[in-house]
C-alpha cells in the first residue's frame, strides 16, 4: 500500500500539488487520472522521489520515503518497477539486456540465472522471440511490453505505470491494459497507473483518482465513476460521445 | 548570477559522480567502452591533424629564418611547438568538439527519453553510471592521444623537411635534441590531464541538464563544446602561468 498525505509542490509561484492525499490498494490497480497539466504526473514523480515535495510525506507499507536519506531510499527503490510513457528502454542494449540490466545491478544472480530470470519476464509479456533486438527495432506496443518486463525482472512490490497506452492503436492498448491487470493479481503488487484514456479505465481499474487542479477531488471505483458527482469530473469523464452512451445505456 | 548557479550545480554532479559505483564489474565494462570512444575512436583524426600541423610549422618555420638562422631551429621550433602548445591545446579543442559533443548529445537524449529518469527510480546512481566512465575514461586516454600527436607532428615536421630539402635529417634531428627538458614534456601532460577532465565533464553536465526536445539536446552539444573550449583555454593560461613559473 502507498499513502500520499498532504502533498504540497510549487515551482516558482505555480502550486501545482495542494495538500494530496490519498491511498493506493495492495493488490489492485489504482488509476490517477486527470486533464493535462493537472498534477499527475508530478504527484506520481513525488511518490516515487524523482521530485521532493515541499511538503508532505510519501509512505510505502508503513516506511515513511519522504523521511528517508536517499541510501534508505535505495532499499524501496528496488522494489519498485515504472513504465514510462515512452518506455525509456536503454537504446544502446538490446531486448534482453534490458530486462538484465536491473538484476545485473542489484542481484547476486550467476550470469545463467539473470538469463534464464529475464527469459522469463520476457516469456510472460509474449516477446522471447524478441530478445535480440534492440527497441529501435520494436514497434511502440513491443518497447511497453519491454518496459513491462524490465519493470517485473526485479519482483517489485509496487509498479507505476506512466500514460501507458500513449501512441498505441486500441488493440495493443487493450494487450497492455491487460496485462497490467493480470500482473498486479499476479504478483500482488501495488500498482499505479496515470492516465487520461478513459478506455483504459473502463478496461483496467479497481480504483480511480481524479485530479484537477492539484489536487484529488475525487475518488471511486468505475461503476462510482459512471454515475459522476462532481462537476468537473463529469467534464473530464463524459466529454467524448462515447461515454455518454455509455452513461445513459449503462454498458 | 547565473554562472555561479551553473558553477554550483556542475560541481554538485561532480560530487554524485565520484560515488563508489554500484558494481565494480559493471563500471570496468563502461570504462572499456569509453576507453575505445574517447580513445581508439579518436586516433583517426589526432593523427591526421598532428601530421599536418608538424608539416606546416617545419614549412613555416623554414620560410621564416630565411637563411641567416641555424637550418636546426627548425627541427627545435616545430618540437617546442608540437609539445608546449600545439598537441597539448589544440588536440583537447579537437576532442571538445567529437567526443564532449558526442558526450553531451548522448546523455542529454538519455535525459529527454526518461531513459535518466529510470535509472534513478531503479536505485541506480545515474550521474555515477553516465558520467563517471567518461570522466576517468577522458583523464586516462587524453594524455595518450597528446603523446602520440607529439610524435607524430614532429615527425611529420622531419619527413616534410627533408622530402622538400629545407632541413637535412642530421640538423632536424640535433634540432629537436637542442635544450630539451623533460619538464616541458610533464607540464604538457599535466594541461592534458586536466583537459581531458574537462572535456568530458563539461559536456556531460550540459548533457544531464538537457531539458524539452530534439532541438534542446543540439542546443546543450552546442553550449557543452562552447563552454568546453574556453574553460580550456583559461584553464590553459591559468595553468601555463602557474606551471612554467
Amino acid at each position: 500500500m502507498i499513502e500520499l498525505k498532504n502533498l504540497d509542490k510549487s515551482f516558482g509561484d505555480h502550486h501545482v500539488l495542494k495538500d494530496v492525499n490519498a491511498t493506493f490498494e495492495r493488490g489492485k490497480v489504482n488509476f490517477v487520472i486527470g486533464r493535462s497539466g493537472s498534477g499527475k504526473s508530478v504527484m506520481t514523480k513525488c511518490t516515487v522521489g524523482l521530485i521532493e515535495p515541499d511538503r508532505g510525506r510519501v509512505i510505502y507499507d508503513g516506511r515513511d520515503f519522504t523521511a528517508m536519506s536517499q541510501k534508505e531510499r535505495k532499499v524501496i527503490r528496488q522494489e519498485i518497477g515504472m513504465l514510462f510513457q515512452g518506455s525509456a528502454l536503454f537504446d544502446s542494449m538490446t531486448v534482453q539486456e534490458n530486462v538484465e540490466f536491473p538484476l545485473r545491478m542489484f542481484s547476486d544472480m550467476s550470469d545463467a540465472e539473470r538469463v534464464k530470470r529475464a527469459e522469463a519476464c520476457l516469456e510472460r509479456v509474449e516477446l522471447s522471440d524478441a530478445s535480440g533486438r534492440f527497441p529501435a527495432e520494436c514497434s511502440g506496443g513491443m518497447q511497453k511490453r519491454v518496459g513491462i518486463a524490465r519493470a517485473i525482472a526485479m519482483n517489485p512490490k509496487y509498479l507505476f505505470c506512466d500514460e501507458p497506452n500513449s501512441g498505441l492503436d486500441p488493440q495493443t492498448a487493450i494487450v497492455i491494459d491487460n496485462l497490467i491487470s493480470d500482473i498486479t493479481a499476479e504478483y500482488g503488487i501495488t500498482t499505479v497507473v496515470v492516465s487520461h484514456d478513459m478506455n483504459s479505465v473502463m478496461e483496467a481499474s479497481d480504483t480511480i483518482h481524479f485530479v484537477h487542479q492539484g489536487s484529488i477531488c475525487w475518488q471511486g471505483d468505475r461503476a462510482e465513476l459512471l454515475r459522476g458527482g462532481v462537476q468537473e469530473l463529469e467534464d473530464f469523464v463524459f466529454a467524448s460521445d462515447l461515454m455518454r452512451k455509455i452513461r445513459k445505456t449503462g454498458h | 548570477m547565473r554562472w555561479m548557479y551553473h558553477i554550483g550545480r556542475y560541481m554538485r554532479l561532480l560530487a554524485k559522480s565520484v560515488r563508489r559505483p554500484e558494481k565494480f564489474g559493471v563500471f570496468k565494462e563502461l570504462l572499456m567502452t569509453e576507453l575505445e570512444s574517447i580513445g581508439l575512436q579518436s586516433v583517426g583524426i589526432v593523427a591526421l591533424l598532428s601530421i599536418f600541423m608538424g608539416a606546416v610549422i617545419c614549412l613555416q618555420t623554414a620560410h621564416q629564418i630565411g637563411g641567416w638562422i641555424p637550418v636546426y631551429t627548425i627541427g627545435f621550433t616545430v618540437r617546442q611547438t608540437m609539445i608546449l602548445e600545439f598537441s597539448p591545446t589544440l588536440i583537447p579543442v579537437i576532442l571538445a568538439g567529437k567526443v564532449g559533443s558526442n558526450i553531451a548529445s548522448q546523455i542529454g537524449t538519455m535525459r529527454v527519453t526518461e531513459q535518466i529518469d529510470a535509472l534513478d527510480i531503479m536505485g541506480v546512481n545515474s550521474a555515477g553510471y553516465l558520467i563517471l566512465p567518461k570522466v576517468v575514461a577522458g583523464v586516462f586516454i587524453v594524455p595518450f592521444l597528446v603523446v602520440l600527436s607529439m610524435v607524430l607532428g614532429v615527425g611529420a615536421g622531419a619527413w616534410i623537411g627533408v622530402a622538400t630539402g629545407l632541413s637535412p635529417l642530421a640538423d632536424f634531428e640535433y634540432g629537436m635534441q637542442v635544450d630539451f627538458r623533460v619538464f616541458d614534456v610533464v607540464y604538457a601532460l599535466t594541461k592534458t590531464v586536466v583537459f581531458g577532465f574537462i572535456l568530458t565533464s563539461v559536456s556531460a553536465y550540459h548533457g544531464y541538464y538537457a531539458e524539452g526536445g530534439a532541438l534542446e539536446v543540439g542546443r546543450s552539444s552546442t553550449k557543452a563544446v562552447v563552454w568546453s573550449v574556453v574553460i580550456i583555454m583559461v584553464s590553459n593560461l591559468v595553468l601555463t602561468q602557474l606551471l612554467l613559473n
